[in-house]
């Protein structure tokens, strides 16, 4: 269960958390009429169905992936009217990760320090969901926007990230820093919604004491002890110890999200960032 | 003062130690109150840096924290948290070895030290509490409990930490406490936020 997060705490330890994707998550929302700000499903890889007691006006965006209502397929990234004790399929994801499904209303489920968002780090906000958990929904604001196409981005196969210097980019040995960028890595099974995990050869690292535990941003990349990378993504933790040699630009949010396993990453250097590398 | 880049809208402010960055918290917070910088979204202390997280431009953030006079703090904007622990952690022996003083001792000297808490992390609630110096460090668990019960206090480098909930531990247990250290339904949620005041009592 997702929707914007909690931004404001990290003061306390607190992750924002909030749709890993979040461009995909607003359009899933957009598209039945809901404010952006509603609860949304996050379905990763394997994907999801929802049988309905009343019907419903839903939609699914971010990872393609197969809809189908009672068998029959329909429409990806468009509203569907579902009816009374239909079986909605959904999945698996065919190109990208997380697929977001937004039902007018949106999911009612209690919220915590203003969101509905699931926190896989610290465990904040509803549980991961399990097979035939029952789920609220709450009043339509009224009908979905009448459109027949909705413009949409697919998910990426090859991730370039354009990178702005971190914090502790000195951390680098110039070879670490020239293999930073010279070669292309690959998205491990390890990751999940904290980080990224990039697999590489291991990058030089420079200075060999500890850092003292440091407040973390979005898309901070840090280097850990082994030399392997990590990207982090919405649930990460709000300080840390390893150093951040880089930042992700926001623009690659989505690509970020929708990165599957085995897909391959090139690093580079954002232009116009304003700040020397 | 150093400002290390943090991506597009953020910078790290980096100072000489914990006392620079209760100044500068404070004086962010100040700054704040009075309208600057409304588009902040987290202030986020660490051991020697200030996070500012949500800037529209971090060079212009950068030039006027950089003019800032920084005034000593008194300590004095939040209250002092009582903290009551039963000092009967699994890890209390350990810690009287290392300090080369008996149990009793520990006890004593952990409460008698001025306790104040650094920055917040690993887990919602879960706050580094600066206090034992140099003189008091203690290294890690050489390796960590699968799980400490929540209310655990514990010794770990040069601070002390109370599991907000059960968790795994690599810090030395001494004790435990009752008091609910993270309520999401408490405004604010966390007991021990960044800055504030904490004192020991025996139990």
């Amino acid at each position: 269960m997702q929707d914007r997060g909690r931004p404001g705490f990290a003061h306390l330890g607190v992750p924002t958390s909030g749709a890993l994707d979040s461009e995909a998550s607003a359009r899933a929302n957009r598209l039945v009429g809901n404010a952006e700000t509603a609860a949304v499903l996050e379905s990763t890889v394997d994907g999801v169905s929802l049988r309905f007691d009343e019907g419903a006006v839903v939609a699914v965006t971010g990872a393609t992936a197969p809809v189908r209502v009672d068998g029959r397929p329909v429409v990806w990234s468009l509203p569907v009217y579902v009816q009374a004790g239909s079986l909605v399929e959904v999945g698996p994801a065919e190109l990208g990760a997380r697929s977001y499904v937004a039902v007018a209303g949106g999911f009612e489920v209690p919220s915590t320090l203003g969101s509905r968002s699931t926190d896989l780090l610290s465990g904040l906000g509803p549980p991961v969901l399990f097979a035939g958990q029952r789920l609220a929904v709450g009043p339509p604001h009224g009908p979905p926007p009448a459109i027949d196409f909705a413009p949409y981005r697919v998910p990426a196969t090859d991730l370039v990230l354009p990178l702005h210097p971190g914090p502790r980019q000195d951390w680098l040995t110039e070879v670490g820093r020239r293999d930073l960028f010279g070669q292309s890595y690959r998205v491990s099974p390890l990751s999940n919604r904290i980080a990224l995990r990039l697999e590489g050869r291991p990058l030089g690292r420079r200075v060999g004491e500890e850092l003292p535990s440091e407040g973390i941003v979005w898309g901070s990349v840090q280097l850990v002890n082994s030399g392997e990378i990590l990207v982090f993504l919405a649930d990460h933790p709000t300080t840390g110890g390893y150093p951040v040699i880089a930042v992700v630009d926001r623009s690659a949010a989505s690509d970020c999200a929708q990165a599957r396993p085995g897909t391959s990453v090139a690093l580079r250097r954002h232009r116009g960032s304003g700040v020397a590398w | 003062m150093r400002f290390l880049p943090a991506g597009p809208t953020a910078v790290l402010i980096e100072v000489d130690d914990l006392d620079e960055v209760f100044s500068l918290t404070a004086e962010i917070d100040r700054h704040r109150r009075n309208g600057w910088g409304h588009t902040l979204v987290d202030v986020v202390p660490g051991a020697t840096t200030v996070l500012l997280d949500g800037v529209t431009d971090p060079g212009q953030v950068a030039r006027e924290v950089a003019a800032w006079p920084l005034a000593a703090e008194n300590g004095g904007y939040l209250e002092t948290v009582e903290i009551p622990c039963r000092y009967d952690g699994p890890d209390l022996v350990d810690v009287a070895r290392h300090w080369g003083v008996t149990e009793a001792e520990v006890v004593e000297i952990h409460t008698s030290l001025c306790h104040r808490v650094a920055f917040c992390g690993f887990s919602p609630g879960f706050a580094y509490i600066a206090g034992l110096g140099e003189r008091w460090q203690v290294p890690r668990r050489p390796s960590p409990r699968p799980a400490v019960p929540a209310g655990s206090v514990a010794l770990g480098g040069g601070f002390t930490g109370i599991y907000p909930r059960s968790s795994p531990a690599g810090w030395q247990v001494i004790g435990h406490t009752a008091v609910t250290l993270w309520d999401p339904g408490r405004d604010p949620p966390a007991l021990l936020a960044p800055g504030a005041t904490v004192q020991f009592l025996p139990a």
